[in-house]
């Protein structure tokens, strides 16, 4: 089979450009192609990975769920279609045919090339110990080992990761966020020590162990245990370890196969000129697979500058060609700053200036030779990581700046001599790096600053890509825009909590999960808030994002919930309080009845109301009073109805299929199961429910945040309704068959409405926020997406389902506290 | 004419929950008696200048409660409204004595 590709309506040939490798040095070359000649070639890309090209180095928050998958997409769908690029995902390319000039598929297509770019990137290198191939032993370089990560660590236990290094510290962080025991393995006496001085390396490793990391240096690993999954990690020191999953990240190697068995020349990479082309002129490599001059680069930084020198090849431009990178590392593990460059393994004719600061955890190493910076390693402020990286490339003698260099730049003196991080931007030459990311220099920013007329923070990311990865040169492109635009560029974006902090809610419970804050004060530590203990605003906030990312571990903070949570009942306006006892499904019986017109009578309740949730109201209750009030009603088997939370409320039932003419499915029952399984559960706002039994829907569940309305065929199953201040009609999630497919979607929905939503926000703006599509994608298409979350809710619900009335019984400690007098004094 | 003050005591500080409070009858009128993060201890009368919302069942921060009704926010010190609102709640003066905290009322 050959693909057909059609000649353009001109009768004119282009070129065919066949790329093998949908990764970021493949791709980023192309898009550097498009740059200086859009059109020129015919281009098909074949990845051996089923998916768009997205952003390898944010492996990492991907899987500390810092970032999702749709966020570290470079370029989706419509960008290959835009640009007339035929994306083959899925189908790897496994023989290169230089006679005929065609490249084969694992399916058999076959694609002629009258230009062929390889960019197969790396292999992870897994060491030949037993059991090296054991299920549960995974590697750490694609979205398919962070799924399978994902998968490992939803079920707890142990994780050993082997190697201590960039990946592998990665690797450990994001399984430590997603709930494991970590314990890292390193052969080197310090981590990370091909980027790292010992100082600094130590300094990594007591941060990582105050994150409950356990961290091993000069640990041999001899063999990994079990028979059909791993069990254990043996070291050859006779230590065993327990383990559940085992990641391998020593290291990697270029992926030389394809070009080996074509017959290309090939060292440890495949061998490349200074314009990229192999030892067949039609041949061209890119990326981590190539060996040039000598070096291979596991790096993002020099395939930025490979990609450039190529595109020109490509597209006929003279240039100087590739002289090799100096590359600079910086540790994508978020609140953990580590930077280094260059050469700093000292030695004679260097010089070392350092500075350390314990109380701060910083340690600042910048190494000279004959006045010049030959290496720099930071740790815990690596502001400067830039600014030294320039230094070092430029190679320029720093004696004069020598005084202050260790400073920083803030601190050099410069010809405006002010030191503001605007002028240290406004010093730096165009060629300056600012996001190492995506590879985005400073003049690049600039020009589109100027010539495209943005003026936000945004506008620069989705332009030219700077900060739109990682994150850490939002500063930096502040900056510039700053000194770009003067006074006409206004910081925002980030809308802060409160007064208490500058993080918004998103960013907080990031932190909250990928740093392990369990403690509200933890919270504020961590986190800089400005106020010695919030705000009636934060602390709420706070304590229910604690609540929904440590279940069963963060202990609830009465002092920081509204009073209606604090004694569960409702505050009125007079100061006295409403009591609703659950009613399941709005179902009750005689002998409720009856305890409640008790209650009724003894306390001499003034009103009693049916709620629109199908309960009943007892109103105007002294605070002194609850207690024994929840005591009777308890007695006659009822608990708390949560009429006063940001959690459960009702779930409306009409009596469907059992008594109605009309009725198509057990709409009671639906509905009673249902409030059993969600009953008790803290949400970011209240939460309602309904089930009607026909389209009739007299249980109204087309404005509730969770609706289902029974049909012939089975449920459909409604979302984001709201019948308040501002009315909103549900969307459709998914139309289902069974009863346990409706607690199934309940639960994943009201899970992914829990762990997602801002503290406050109902079910309906946040739909209106996040989109539908953001929904569907997580509980609908994904099912093995909605399955953990559904789990995630159930394992939750654990902890929840205590009935806070009871645990309030007069005579209890807790009664006495929460609801006496102290004293009255005449 | 200024009249001594008659201090009562009302319990031990360990009945106050930090970042909470409790209530003390008295024939003027209920009292709140607060305790905050750094464990200072202040009372004002229980009654919001809004629309006389219980200040007890507030939240507590810094040194300032948040009434539950409609979140006007009071000095602890003064029980002055901070922010934009305007009024003032009684406030009665708090000895620390040991474990006992003891309200200062007029005699």
């Amino acid at each position: 089979m050959t693909t057909n590709h059609s000649s353009p309506p001109d009768g004119t040939h282009k070129p065919r450009l066949v790329v093998i490798g949908n990764g970021m040095a493949g791709i980023r070359a192309v898009e550097e192609l498009l740059d200086r000649a859009p059109g020129l070639y015919q281009i098909s890309v074949f990845g051996a990975e089923p998916r768009v090209n997205y952003n390898r180095i944010m492996l990492s928050p991907l899987l500390s769920g810092e970032k999702t998958f749709d966020q570290i997409v470079i370029n989706d769908r419509d960008w290959y279609t835009a640009n007339g690029i035929t994306l083959h995902a899925g189908d790897a390319v496994e023989t290169i045919d230089r006679q005929r000039q065609v490249v084969i598929t694992k399916s058999g297509l076959e694609c002629p090339y009258d230009r062929l770019l390889i960019a197969t990137g790396s292999m992870p290198i897994v060491i030949p110990i037993p059991g090296a191939r054991l299920p549960g032993v995974v590697t750490f370089r694609d979205v398919d080992d962070v799924d399978a990560m994902l998968i490992a660590s939803a079920k707890g236990g142990h994780a050993v990761v082997i190697g201590g290094g960039l990946l592998g510290l990665e690797a450990a962080v994001g399984l430590k966020a997603r709930g494991m025991d970590v314990t890292v393995l390193h052969l080197a006496g310090h981590l990370m020590e091909r980027q790292l001085d010992a100082s600094a390396g130590h300094l990594l490793a007591k941060e990582l162990e105050r994150r409950g990391l356990t961290v091993l240096t000069g640990a041999d690993t001899a063999a990994i245990l079990g028979d059909s999954h791993v069990t254990g990690v043996a070291l050859k020191d006779g230590t065993e370890l327990p383990a559940d999953l085992v990641v391998m990240a020593v290291g990697i190697r270029p992926d030389t196969r394809l070009a080996a068995a074509a017959g290309l020349e090939v060292g440890r990479g495949i061998m490349v000129d200074d314009h990229m082309v192999t030892s067949d002129p039609a041949i061209m490599a890119v990326g981590e697979c190539v060996q040039h001059r000598g070096s291979c680069y596991g790096l993002v930084q020099p395939l930025f500058d490979m990609a450039k020198v190529l595109a020109d090849h490509l597209a006929g431009r003279k240039g100087a060609g590739y002289a090799g990178s100096v590359t600079s590392t910086k540790l994508k593990v978020t609140g953990v700053d580590v930077f280094s460059a260059g050469d700093f393994s000292g030695g004679p004719g260097t010089e070392d200036i350092v500075f350390r600061d314990a109380g701060r955890g910083i340690y600042k190493r910048i190494v000279l030779e004959e006045g010049r910076v030959k290496g720099a390693v930071l740790y815990g402020d690596t502001g400067d990581g830039g600014w030294y990286f320039q230094l070092l490339k430029a190679g320029e003698d720093v004696s004069p700046l020598r005084d202050t260099l260790i400073f920083g730049q803030g601190f050099a003196p410069s010809e405006g001599g002010a030191a503001n991080p605007t002028a240290a931007v406004a010093a730096l030459p165009d060629t300056a790096e600012i996001c190492g990311c995506n590879g985005v220099c400073k003049g690049t920013i600039v020009k589109a600053i100027n010539e495209k007329g943005l003026t936000t923070l945004d506008a620069v990311k989705a332009c030219t890509k700077a900060s739109a990865s990682c994150g850490s040169c939002t500063g930096l492109v502040e900056g510039l825009l700053t000194h770009t635009l003067g006074g006409d560029y206004q910081a925002a974006g980030v809308k802060p909590m409160c007064k208490c902090t500058d993080h918004d809610h998103d960013s907080v419970r990031r932190l909250i999960r990928v740093q392990g804050l369990k403690s509200i004060p933890d919270v504020m530590q961590a986190l800089e808030w400005k106020t010695p203990d919030g705000c009636h605003s934060c602390r709420p906030a706070l304590n229910y994002y604690l609540l929904a990312s440590w279940p069963g571990e963060y202990v609830d903070h009465a002092a920081s919930r509204f009073v209606n949570e604090r004694v569960h009942a409702n505050i009125q306006k007079d100061g006295t309080y409403s009591v609703v006892p659950r009613m399941w499904g709005g179902l009750t019986n005689a002998n409720e009845l009856r305890a409640i017109a008790d209650v009724v009578e003894k306390f001499d309740i003034p009103t009693v109301k049916v709620t629109g949730g199908q309960r009943i109201d007892l109103l105007g209750i002294k605070k002194d009073d609850l207690p024994a009030v929840w005591a009777d009603l308890n007695a006659a088997g009822m608990v708390s109805g949560h009429a006063y939370g940001k959690s459960l409320r009702t779930v409306k039932t009409c009596v469907g299929s059992d008594w109605c003419r009309f009725g198509t499915q057990k709409s009671l029952e639906v509905g009673v199961n249902l409030e059993r399984m969600t009953w008790g559960s803290w949400t970011p706002h209240k939460f309602k429910m309904a089930v009607s039994g026909c389209p009739r829907n007299c249980a109204e569940a087309t404005i509730k945040d969770f609706g289902v309305i029974a049909t012939d065929g089975g449920f459909d199953l409604l979302v984001g309704g709201n019948g308040g201040i501002k009315l909103r009609g549900t969307d459709l999630l998914v139309k289902v068959t069974t009863e346990e497919e409706v607690q199934e979607y309940c639960a994943a929905f009201m899970q992914l409405y829990r762990e997602e939503a801002h503290y406050l926000e109902r079910t309906a703006p946040w739909i209106e926020r996040v989109g539908l599509d953001f929904v569907k994608a997580r509980v609908v298409d994904d099912a093995e997406n909605r399955r953990a979350l559904h789990d995630r809710f159930l394992a939750s619900q654990r902890h929840a389902q205590v009935d806070p009335w009871a645990e309030r019984a007069p005579g209890t400690a807790a009664a006495a506290r929460d609801f006496r007098t102290l004293a009255t004094v005449e | 004419m200024h009249r001594p003050l008659d201090w009562k005591d009302i319990g031990q500080l360990c009945d106050i929950p930090v970042q909470g409070a409790r209530r003390v009858e008295h024939p003027a009128g209920r009292i709140a008696v607060f305790r905050t993060i750094d464990d200072q201890v202040f009372a004002l009368r229980d009654e919001c200048p809004h629309k006389k919302g219980p200040l007890s069942e507030g939240i507590v921060h810094g040194h300032a409660v948040t009434c539950p009704l409609h979140n006007w926010v009071i000095d602890l010190a003064t029980g002055e409204a901070t922010g934009p609102d305007e009024g003032c709640t009684g406030h009665i003066p708090v000895r620390v004595e040991g474990e006992r905290v003891l309200l200062g009322l007029a005699g």
